[in-house]
């Protein structure tokens, strides 16, 4: 494996591992919130047993979240020093805030995790609200600068010179509003999906049922009305990359060809030797609809773009379409979800829509992992779009594939890890928790 | 056609100011003050990972020096004490890294390649103590893996702050040389020398000592304060032995850090003021006061890092060929650092109420091992 393909390989393992933990660190705070907010409410035993379940659960997902946060940080260093190096001074007003914004979160997360009966239960409450606020709010933050590197902002590149350089512009690049967007609502909608998957699996299996049930409502609530918007925020996404990033979209499509009045296509493989997909199912005039909102218009294709600075197509067309496909996935079991709480309250006793949600689990995770390697992939070959290239900011140091198999192997121990501990958490419920029991 | 935002409405001024405008001479002179804000951060965000992570580090270094016997009691003593502050000890290194690599990007990006083995061994730590420090905690059935994840925690918490101790020997060692044309001179030689290693040795036992002075407060069993004492002395003793090593290093490898630490009133001071107060430590503790014996220890503490900072500043990373790397001459332009400065101010206001609470509110009432958080 060469030293570049293994630093990309790397950093794109090490991305794809926090944002799980990030996610979960970012929702879960306000599913506890809600819960905690239900026992304060009606002091009714089981929802303080939620709470204290989930909360366990949050603790562990955010110390790894943590350190591979912490890990990141040293990362875009060790792996692309010469991106750092122009890049660091220019978005990293977000990454200044953000420090603010962890601070808070770990401060407020002590409060919560160690505060049980020693303050006023509203503010222990309170603590939890402000662990998510500002887990999301450094979620934006961080978003915001990777945005920038999708559309760089704030500064005059002249003869190679980075100069006037306005760190408040380059937070709020034209890219920033439209990903944070997305990216909130996809936490909300994975974890969500996540959750509740995971509690429909012990309904199920019949333990603990008056618990997982109160579990399974909340999260099942948030991520079925995150489904919902999301598409809705994935065409913003869409229109705004069509004018930023015309070449990503393409990619995204497999569009090889400008045209007028552009299909949509759904599956297909796309062939980078012929220039043409087989196999897809065109919907005539729906890509020009869904990247400037008219039937007729031309959608730039990659026969505009220089061949050097085409992204790969296979993997952003795959992905995209992975994503798109998780997505109406989750907005139909939502649409069922809300009719079932609406209409049908018969549906809500029956095995089929829990079966529904269990199998659901992963689909949340799925897409986000898709989205990203859409947002990343397609910005191929640009580190910073347009302006650096990812193959001039990468270390000179020999022998990053060692690096990037050890990290491996450490992501894949700290996964099994987790999963272990969590199975461990989800085992004891029913010893740790009497749910008759009223403390 | 590519939309190009930069050279659109996002430019802000037709004149363009001097082309690398990294030098100090291109800040004005009210903005030098907000350079110097943002290095006071630096440098105090260092300091209190070096407290804080470092009494944080300590308490894994005891575990692993402590008798069979009396670990679970330790273990019990160092998580009331550092459970709830636990996330927070470790949020001063991200905020020095934010600082160096928004204000300092070329600092930064020179470290990150010449210290890339190091900085991975560290994150390594990191990764690892992080985890099992949670996971020891949290895992809902206690078994023998409690035996992993001990020993894990124990060990990176010595490795992490070896390493963190290597970088910073090596970052001042003249060891770096960016002109290097192998690739042991360059990755491995620029960190792995006696120096380094001596210093990160130091370090270790500087985190054990600032641990033992602080879990002697931590606990109400007379004997239980006996033993953190005893590795108070211990870790001391260390500390004072590894010391005298980093000079001898030193000196063979013709660092001048006696020059350094004695070479200026500033460290002269700071030394005596430091060995004093380490005398009336261990007069107070012998007498069985022990109100006053962390802030000594924190005091001992910053007196070492003033020293061994004051005399080089600003430069903080000193190459092989004599050139150095200079926070006022490698910062970055004035409106980043104007605008970091602002985070951090606006930053603090938020968060130091916040922390101290925090602290004080578990001092208050320490936690009782056993029955919180589940
Ligand atoms: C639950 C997750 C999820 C779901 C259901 C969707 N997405 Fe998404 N998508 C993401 C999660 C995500 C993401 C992981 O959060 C990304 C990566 C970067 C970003 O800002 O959001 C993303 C990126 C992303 C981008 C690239 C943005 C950029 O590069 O700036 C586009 C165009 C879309 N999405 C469009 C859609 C559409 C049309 C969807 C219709 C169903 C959709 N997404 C569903
Ligand atoms: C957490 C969600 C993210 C995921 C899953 C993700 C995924 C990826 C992937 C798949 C790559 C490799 C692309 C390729 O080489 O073809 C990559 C590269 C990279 N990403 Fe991201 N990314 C995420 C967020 C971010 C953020 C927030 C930043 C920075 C602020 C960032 C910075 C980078 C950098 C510097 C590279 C390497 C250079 C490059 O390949 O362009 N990423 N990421
Ligand atoms: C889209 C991508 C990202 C999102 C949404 C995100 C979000 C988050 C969130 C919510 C946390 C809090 C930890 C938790 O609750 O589990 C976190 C932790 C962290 N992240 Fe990320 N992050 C992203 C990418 C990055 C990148 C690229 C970096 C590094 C440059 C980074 C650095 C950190 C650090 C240092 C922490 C630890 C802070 C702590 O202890 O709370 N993150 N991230």
């Amino acid at each position: 494996m060469n030293d570049f393909i293994a630093a990309r390989s790397q950093m794109a393992l090490s991305l794809g591992f926090h944002i799980i933990f990030s996610c979960i660190g970012m929702v879960m705070p306000f599913f506890m919130a809600v819960a905690h907010f239900y026992y304060l409410r009606t002091g009714q035993a089981v929802y303080k047993n939620v709470t204290k379940a989930w909360s366990k659960g949050v603790a562990i997902f955010f110390a790894t979240g943590a350190v591979s946060g912490t890990v990141l940080s040293f990362e875009l260093g060790l792996l692309w020093p010469e991106f750092m190096k122009h890049a660091g001074p220019i978005f990293g007003m977000p990454f200044s805030l953000e420090g603010t914004a962890f601070f808070i979160e770990a401060i407020a997360l002590g409060f919560f995790l160690y505060g049980w009966d020693r303050f006023n239960p509203w503010f222990h409450w309170f603590t939890g609200v402000v662990v998510g606020v500002s887990g999301l709010a450094s979620g934006i933050l961080v978003v915001a600068a990777n945005a920038w590197m999708n559309s760089p902002a704030g500064f005059d590149f002249l003869n190679g010179q980075y100069l006037n350089i306005d760190p408040i512009a380059a937070m709020f690049n034209k890219a920033w509003f439209s990903q944070a967007l997305h990216m909130t609502i996809a936490a909300f909608c994975a974890t969500g999906f996540a959750v509740a998957g995971v509690h429909a699996f012990m309904i199920l299996r019949g333990s603990n049922v008056p618990f997982h049930t109160k579990s399974f409502t909340i999260a099942a609530i948030f991520g079925c009305v995150a489904a919902l918007v999301q598409p809705l925020s994935g065409d913003i996404s869409a229109k705004d990359v069509a004018i930023r990033q015309p070449a990503k979209l393409a990619a995204m499509e497999a569009h090889f060809h400008t045209e007028k009045s552009a299909s949509l296509l759904v599956g297909g493989i796309p062939n980078e030797e012929k220039k043409e997909v087989d196999y897809a199912i065109k919907l005539p005039g729906f890509l020009s609809f869904l990247a400037h909102g008219n039937f007729e218009a031309e959608v730039t294709g990659l026969d505009r773009i220089p061949e050097e600075n085409h992204p790969p197509v296979a993997i952003t067309h795959y992905a995209f379409q992975i994503m798109v496909g998780m997505g109406m996935a989750m907005m139909l079991i939502a649409v069922l979800y809300f009719a079932a709480l609406w209409k049908k309250r018969k549906w809500l006793q029956e095995p089929w829509l829990l079966k529904l949600f269990a199998l659901a689990t992963p689909l949340g995770f799925i897409a986000v992992e898709a989205g990203w390697t859409v947002t990343e992939v397609g910005r191929q070959p640009w580190i910073i779009y347009g302006i650096m290239r990812t193959a001039d900011a990468v270390t000179p140091m020999p022998g990053i594939a060692y690096s990037f198999y050890l990290f491996t192997a450490i992501y894949a121990s700290l996964a099994v890890f987790v999963v272990f501990m969590l199975y461990r958490q989800i085992k004891m419920v029913g010893v740790l928790y009497d749910a008759t029991a009223d403390h | 056609m590519v939309h190009r935002p930069w050279s659109s409405s996002h430019r802000r001024s037709a004149v363009s100011r001097q082309p690398s405008a990294v030098n100090i001479h291109s800040f004005t002179h009210s903005k030098l003050k907000m350079l110097y804000i943002v290095i006071t951060y630096l440098w105090a965000s260092i300091l209190l990972y070096l407290l804080l992570g470092g009494a944080d580090f300590g308490a894994g270094i005891i575990e692993l020096f402590t008798s069979k016997k009396n670990k679970q009691v330790t273990r019990k003593t160092l998580y009331s004490a550092i459970g709830p502050i636990w996330e927070a000890n470790h949020m001063w290194l991200i905020i020095a890294i934010v600082i160096l690599f928004v204000g300092f990007p070329v600092i930064y990006s020179t470290m990150s390649v010449n210290m890339h083995i190091p900085l991975t061994m560290l994150l390594i730590g990191i990764i690892a103590r992080g985890t099992a420090f949670t996971f020891r905690h949290y895992d809902a059935v206690v078994d023998d893996m409690q035996y992993l994840y001990n020993s894990i925690f124990a060990i990176s918490s010595f490795t992490t702050p070896l390493f963190l101790g290597i970088i910073a020997g090596s970052a001042v060692s003249g060891h770096i040389d960016p002109q290097a044309d192998t690739f042991v001179d360059a990755y491995i030689f620029s960190w792995l020398h006696w120096f380094a290693i001596t210093v990160g040795l130091f370090t270790v036992s500087i985190c054990g000592f600032l641990a033992s002075v602080y879990l002697i407060g931590e606990t109400k069993v007379e004997h239980e304060r006996l033993r953190f004492a005893h590795k108070a002395q211990f870790f001391n003793i260390a500390a004072v032995i590894c010391g005298a090593l980093v000079f001898v290093a030193a000196w063979f490898e013709h660092i001048p850090l006696f020059d350094w630490v004695f070479g200026n009133w500033v460290g002269r001071i700071a030394i005596l003021s430091a060995t004093l107060s380490l005398i009336w430590m261990w007069a107070l503790l012998y007498q069985g006061k022990i109100d006053w014996l962390r802030p000594l220890a924190g005091f001992q503490v910053t007196m070492i890092l003033l020293t061994t900072t004051y005399k080089h500043f600003p430069n903080i990373v000193l190459l092989k060929d004599g050139g150095y790397l200079s926070l006022t001459e490698h910062a970055g332009q004035e409106k980043t650092i104007e605008a970091l400065a602002w985070a951090l101010l606006s930053g603090s206001i938020l968060i130091l109420p916040a922390l101290f609470y925090l602290i004080y509110s578990f001092q208050k009432n320490p936690l009782n091992y056993g029955n919180e958080a589940h």
